[in-house]
């Protein structure tokens, strides 16, 4: 670095997002520092395996290989030419007034930073079905990095279930793969999805590949289906319960199940740098209050999933932006946005699309039984959340002190989206009525031997 | 290599063989497994739940729900799907004897 008194910009997250707002930072003259979880650049979406597996970008990504291959090569570089920093295996679990508590191998260091770029992604937004607590169920983002990064299926006889892009993907990949997916249930119907059709239309040629790859499927694909139960032994599932869409009761003996209904930001970290929510009616969850760049306020900027689910082209353009946003803030010329301004504007429709085709299934996680498993962590089911309700009334973190929804090692990240819909019902009240768990530190476990290094 | 677990492996087959103990006995895994793959290649679970009778496998497998946390023979614990396996680890399904 040349410029001793260069402002120190951090991003956090090396998928499409993190690479795209680097790159344009480095573009403009500065040193990023980029934080990530995975041991090689690329996010989630474009996840690499570890060195020593051969598989081709083609064979890992299929028709996004070139985006995949791009991204890789354009972060390896500005790596080996040190144009920035990359902190791989490495974790921030905590934000406060421009510091950051970074977890990695060495245990927990403090990093301090003028400008801070969330690109923190998203993960599956999954709703309880009774029984999913055993072993063998998991999420439909899980089975693919388990594909994508290891090279295997989790189980010898697959059921996915759920709703969304991530469904058939998956589905599509493990058939080409040679994984026996025995069916693939979808809880949308037919009719709905057809709703969701005009906006998809904004990307005709991702739409048909999305259709090409249902075709795919043949006939392990069913829409408006009605899941019931899994079923499980002392070892884990065997099979799955559900009803079709003319309301027949099946059976499937399976040892893996997949599910999700598309994604849920992850945005814990934005909550702790002290980013404002919203409740979002469109994606049915709590999103950060950001402006059309990604600025969240106090040099704070969010790019990616992890503030709107645009998915992958979505989070480059976001990258970029909230770079271009962050180097005007700093007073330097800002790179030209309004090309993908425009484009973003095309992606958010699509998005709307697969909102509507695809939707959550609320009501389904408000009727579900008593006895149903709603925490994962720590086996809370639905009767203590309603039990906590009645006792203390509807509001989030107080269900979430009662009950202990929302209080395991997850920090809520997957029961969240239901736990809220149960306490709905029970109080009688809307989503956003209901408000949603603080984030807190560390929003990642960390071992207390992290913490008692010398220094 | 004992085979039968949880999962099949479909793709890149051709990896060193990598040898590990479970529960005392010896396991093999393939160089470039993460831990929890290494453990499902043989078995079921990594471990049991703290708040119910059934066993867990896992379920995100990118570092968010924290349910694949397994023990080691020396002590700290470690996220199954994040950490990659090496030869000569010591891993167990439960917690050591003196846990309190």
């Amino acid at each position: 670095m040349s410029a001793v008194a260069a402002p120190k910009i951090v991003i956090v997250g090396a998928g499409p997002a993190g690479i795209r707002a680097a790159a344009t930072l480095v573009d403009a003259g500065f040193h990023p520092i980029v934080i990530d979880e995975g041991q090689r650049a690329g996010g989630q979406i474009y996840r690499r395996p570890a060195t020593g597996f051969t598989r081709t970008p083609e064979e890992l990504y299929g028709s996004e290989a070139a985006k995949a291959r791009a991204l890789h090569s354009l972060f390896d570089r500005l790596a080996e030419e040190r144009r920035l920093t990359h902190c791989a295996g490495t974790s921030v679990i905590a934000t406060h007034e421009g510091r950051l508590h970074v977890l990695g191998e060495g245990g927990v260091q403090m990093i301090v930073c003028d400008r801070l770029i969330l690109a923190t992604g998203a993960s599956d937004r999954v709703a309880p079905v009774p029984g999913w607590q055993n072993a063998g169920v998991y999420s439909l983002g899980a089975a693919q990095i388990a594909l994508k990064a290891q090279g295997v299926a989790l189980g010898r006889r697959i059921v996915l279930m759920g709703s969304g892009p991530l469904l058939t993907l998956v589905g599509a990949q493990l058939v080409k793969a040679g994984a026996d997916v025995v069916a693939v249930l979808d809880t949308s119907p037919w009719r709905q999805q057809l709703r969701g059709l005009w906006d998809l239309a904004a990307r005709p040629a991702v739409a048909l590949r999305g259709l090409v790859m249902r075709a795919r499927l043949g006939g392990r694909y069913h829409a408006g289906v009605t899941l019931e139960r899994i079923e499980a032994d002392g070892s884990g599932v065997v099979a799955f319960r559900w009803r079709d869409a003319g309301g027949k009761e099946r059976v499937t003996s399976c040892d893996m199940i997949g599910m999700g209904w598309h994604l849920r930001a992850e945005t814990h970290l934005a909550d702790i740098a002290g980013c404002a929510f919203t409740y979002d009616e469109q994606w049915q969850q709590w999103l950060p209050k950001i402006d059309e760049m990604g600025r969240a306020g106090n040099g704070l900027y969010l790019a990616g999933d992890g503030a709107r689910l645009l998915g992958a082209d979505g989070a480059e353009i976001a990258g970029r932006l909230a770079a271009a946003a962050c180097l005007a803030d700093l007073g330097h010329p800002m790179p030209s946005v309004g090309a993908d301004l425009l484009k973003l504007k095309r992606l958010k429709r699509f998005a709307r699309g697969l909102a509507i085709a695809f939707p959550w299934p609320g009501a389904m996680a408000r009727a579900l039984p008593d006895d149903a498993i709603v925490c994962r962590c720590e086996n809370v089911t639905a009767g203590s959340i309603r039990a906590s309700v009645e006792h203390g009334g509807g509001e989030a973190n107080r269900v979430k002190s009662l009950s202990r929804v929302g209080m395991g090692r997850c920090q809520g990240r997957y029961c969240l989206p239901a736990a809220v819909e149960v306490i709905t019902a029970q109080a009688g009240c809307a989503p956003k009525d209901v408000g949603r768990f603080r984030g807190q530190a560390p929003v990642r476990p960390a071992p207390v031997g992290a913490f008692l290094q010398e220094g | 290599m004992i085979t039968g677990g949880r999962i099949v492996r479909l793709a890149e087959r051709d990896r060193a063989e990598v040898h590990f103990l479970l529960d005392g006995e010896k396991r093999g895994a393939l160089a470039g497994d993460t831990v929890l793959t290494a453990m499902l290649a043989s078995g079921h679970a990594l471990r049991n739940s703290e708040f119910g009778s059934e066993p867990r496998a896992g379920f995100c497998l990118m570092g968010a729900c924290q349910d694949c946390w397994v023990w080691q023979e020396e002590g700290p614990r470690l996220r199954a799907c994040t950490t990659l396996i090496s030869e000569g680890m010591r891993l167990r399904t439960q917690p050591p004897e003196n846990w309190p």
